[in-house]
């Protein structure tokens, strides 16, 4: 990759501790330079800054949310700087056309693409800068740059050293070079090491400020009262009971929804339990889960919008010598993350200042625009660290950002909207509720021969802009992992195909998103073609990934580390599943018992073919996390809606997997992998609750279909 | 009312209602304490009192008296505690929204037990949630912290 010229400008700030000398890389598809003022703040789209004593800020076009692109980034910009990893400070990026992510338009966090979308841009970021600043320092000493060697920050001619803080200033008046070169694999220093967090220090002493901390002098705490039901309205609001609360300032309309602005959360929950509210009941008395589960039911045993197809299902199913079948259910879940959603907003004259952990920074600019009747640049985003993510705090429809808006202008004073546990719960945005129905014919070797697979469920991203992504009434979110899965490759005849019904309730992407019930239902399916051949479930599935070889890799790898063969003591059984997500496969044998009538997993074996392996230690915790993540919703999340309203509403009765439960999990990485890089924070969560589960069928007999997994 | 906030007085308005987390949240300034759940369910308001671990969120501040409260920010702020130091070592932390619970946690858990084993830090950590994941390193930093504790490390 090369870079134009005018791709770099550079600039000098002064910031408030003195001279602070900055170079900047812009976004390499930015058409023209914009030289910042010369004074003032560091210019807003740099990348990189250096300062006099050598601290390299790197500016992170991605949001911490405990996946590590605070680290992870910031090895990819000083892989090729040679800077001292000791001196650099990440720091989150304004919301800037600058830091949209490469090839997508808008600066997100998702899609488990931080790292490998920045790849390229970051590391040029890098050698571009070391570039500038080994010619400063070699015009100081009229020698030539190629006699420079550059370490730790560090450049080197003969007995000759300058420090990088030390040449910063010169290396800013030159002009970047129009292509750098960068390392070869075999010469990274930091690349493909485990390396440490940089974020860990500020998370064990508390000092860390994610969006809830945020604080300054007028700022005030709004709680809000939304919708009990989903598809109910706001009819009217009796708000002088809340006023009577010491500390409640404001009762304001949020257009369905009421805030209480008070001095403190307290004060504003407190007033927010006083409110008197009507609401509309939902239209049709609101969805039941049980009623939306029938309707599933019987949509499924039609074929949709054709995701895939390819030859003769029918027939194929017709002349098959047995035909399988099996219908699969999901229900709603919440992201549920630690961190409450929360939004800071302070209106001040055009201008509007938003703090908040959001994986969607410019996305919600736009939001909040449109809300005050201005245009994006007038609205400024501060990213705090995102306590979680999973997804919801990247919504098209940008909900807690415009909602706090609108607290904020209608109040008139610089508020926070904290939700509480029960509000994120029941406040929607919800991975959709599924039914799969999968029928197999198979020959008289057990193999699948035609396969007819229906989903049903809403669509994520229909009614947002991300609905021209919709082809042919399919949306791909929806179907991804069960089209085009490597078990159909050698199928001759099959169709994916999809219904996705609509609702009051709104959904949205979660940890892993289709894969989340895609992997389910496959996994499932072919572990019972597996058993009723009466073959092993491993072999099984290596003869039909036959034309797979990083699957058959994947899988035969964690077989291998499980012992897969290896007699197990009485009441344990293994289960496995192989599932790709992100471009990456992950492969998961889980070893299981049974408690008390409860599943209990003892342990978990993973295998990754991630390709290149940024950090392993990073990886293994997202690996890990994944785990947890996806084994809480395989056997306790659930929400159950009864005439619109979820009947759960903490963590008490919607669980997530504790320290108790928590099984050995082994990451191993798919050793000399040359794939193209995938993602690491969403794959591993899909093949966990099929991998429980074909173990539970392997220990009881017991087929589960329907998620969470409950024994009978 | 007076409280002793990591051996200092706070002198706080509060209403005796008040949960002590929202108390060292909104009016004394102290945030490394989290709110997760509001209902004593996932740990992340831990702090001590007098050393033993508790759930602000439903302790109301009324009840608190002149008992020491120890935050997270009391531990230490140069993370030369122990288990903040295990903590670092072991890279535990993800998003970290959890982590001053999981903490508070376990330095009350080998206060008591120095040399825990995995079923009591099972049991002792077992109200802390972690939505992102982190048990197995948590689990793994407290053996740690408590080798360094008894400098057999």
């Amino acid at each position: 990759m090369t870079l134009s010229r005018r791709d770099f400008v550079q600039s000098a700030g002064l910031a408030l501790t003195g001279l602070v000398v900055t170079f900047h890389v812009p976004h390499i598809v930015r058409a023209a330079p914009t030289l910042s003022a010369p004074k003032g703040p560091p210019p807003p789209n740099s990348f990189v800054r250096i300062a006099p004593d050598d601290t390299v800020t790197v500016v992170l076009a991605h949001s911490e949310m405990g996946q590590g692109m605070w680290t992870g980034l910031s090895m990819l910009i000083a892989e090729e700087l040679e800077c001292d990893w000791s001196k650099v400070r990440p720091e989150h990026a304004p919301a800037e056309a600058v830091y949209a992510r490469p090839n997508r338009g808008i600066q997100m966090t998702g899609g488990s693409s931080s790292i490998n979308s920045e790849f390229d841009r970051y590391r040029i970021v890098g050698a571009t800068a070391r570039d500038m600043l080994v010619r400063a320092a070699a015009a100081r000493w009229t020698v030539s740059p190629a006699s420079c060697t550059v370490a730790k920050g560090v450049i080197t001619h003969g007995k000759s050293s300058l420090r990088f803080g030390e040449v910063a200033e010169e290396a800013m008046k030159l002009t970047p070079a129009a292509s750098v070169p960068l390392k070869k694999a075999k010469d990274w220093k930091l690349i493909g090491q485990p390396v440490k967090r940089l974020d860990s220090p500020e998370k064990a002493n508390g000092s860390a400020k994610f969006g809830m901390d945020v604080t300054f002098p007028g700022l005030r705490t709004a709680l809000v009262a939304r919708p009990p039901a989903f598809g109910a309205k706001l009819v009217k609001f009796d708000g002088a009971a809340a006023l009577q609360v010491s500390g409640v300032e404001k009762v304001v309309s949020t257009g369905n929804g009421v805030a209480v602005v008070a001095a403190h959360f307290w004060a504003a929950k407190l007033g927010r339990d006083a409110l008197v509210i009507e609401w509309s009941p939902p239209p049709g008395g609101g969805l039941s889960t049980e009623t939306q589960m029938a309707e599933y039911r019987e949509l499924a045993k039609k074929p949709g919008a054709i995701a895939q197809e390819v030859g003769q299902v029918e027939g194929g199913l017709g002349g098959a010598r047995s035909v399988l079948e099996a219908e699969y259910e999901f229900p709603f879940l919440a992201h549920a993350p630690m961190e409450p959603l929360n939004c800071t907003v302070k209106i001040d004259g055009d201008q509007c200042e938003i703090w908040t952990g959001t994986q969607f920074q410019t996305v919600d600019q736009g939001a909040a625009a449109r809300v005050l009747g201005t245009t994006p640049d007038k609205v400024q985003i501060h990213t705090p660290f995102l306590g979680g993510g999973f997804g919801r705090r990247a919504n098209p429809a940008s909900d807690f950002v415009t909602e706090a808006v609108v607290v904020a202008k209608a109040a008139g004073v610089p508020v926070k909207v904290v939700w509480t546990r029960e509000d994120d719960i029941r406040g929607g945005y919800y991975r959709p509720a599924y039914v799969h129905r999968a029928r197999v014919g198979v020959d008289d070797k057990g193999n699948p021969v035609a396969w007819d697979h229906v989903v049903v469920g809403q669509s994520i991203i229909a009614g947002t802009p991300f609905a021209t992504r919709i082809k042919d009434g399919v949306d791909e979110t929806s179907v991804e992992g069960a089209k085009n899965s490597p078990y159909l490759e050698n199928v001759p005849a099959k169709r994916v195909s999809l219904h996705s019904p609509k609702s009051d309730v709104p959904v949205l992407w979660w940890r892993s998103v289709g894969n989340t019930h895609t992997a389910f239902a496959m996994e499932s399916m072919i572990d019972e073609l597996a058993h009723a051949a009466k073959r092993d479930p491993v072999e099984y599935r290596l003869a039909l990934l036959d034309k797979s070889p990083r699957f058959v890799a994947a899988l035969k790898l964690a077989a291998d580390k499980a012992g897969w063969k290896k007699p197990l003591p009485v009441g344990r059984a293994r289960g496995v599943a192989v599932h790709e997500a992100f471009g990456s496969i992950v492969a998961e044998v889980a070893e299981v018992g049974v408690e008390d009538g409860r599943i209990r997993v003892h342990e978990v074996t993973c295998v990754v073919d991630c390709g290149t392996a940024v950090n392993p230690l990073a990886i293994e915790a997202q690996v890990q996390g994944c785990v947890v993540y996806g084994l809480s919703a395989a056997l306790y999340g659930k929400l159950t809606l009864v005439g619109g309203k979820v009947q759960e509403s903490n963590f008490h009765d919607y669980q997530p997997l504790r320290m108790f439960e928590m099984p050995h999990v082994s990451v191993t990485l798919m050793p000399n992998s040359d794939a193209k890089m995938g993602g690491i924070g969403e794959p591993a969560t899909a093949p966990i609750a099929p991998a429980v589960a074909n173990a539970v069928f392997a220990l009881t007999q017991q087929r589960l279909r329907k998620l969470p997994l409950r024994l009978a | 009312m007076k409280l002793d906030i990591n051996g200092r007085v706070h002198e706080v308005d509060a209403p005796p209602d008040m949960p002590l987390l929202w108390v060292l949240r909104d009016l004394a300034g102290l945030t490394g304490t989290k709110f997760g759940c509001g209902m004593a369910q996932c740990g992340a308001c831990t702090v001590h009192l007098d050393d033993r671990p508790v759930r602000s969120c439903v302790l109301p501040v009324s009840a608190v008296g002149m008992r020491k409260v120890t935050t997270i920010e009391g531990l230490s702020t140069d993370n030369s505690h122990p288990v903040q130091r295990a903590w670092i070592e072991a890279d535990v932390t993800q998003c970290g929204y959890c982590q001053s619970g999981q903490i508070m946690t376990a330095v009350a858990l080998l206060d008591k037990k120095p040399d825990p084993t995995d079923e009591e830090i099972d049991t002792a950590l077992s109200g802390n949630v972690c939505r992102c994941g982190t048990y197995m390193r948590v689990r793994e930093a407290i053996h740690l912290a408590s080798k360094l504790k008894r400098g057999v490390r």
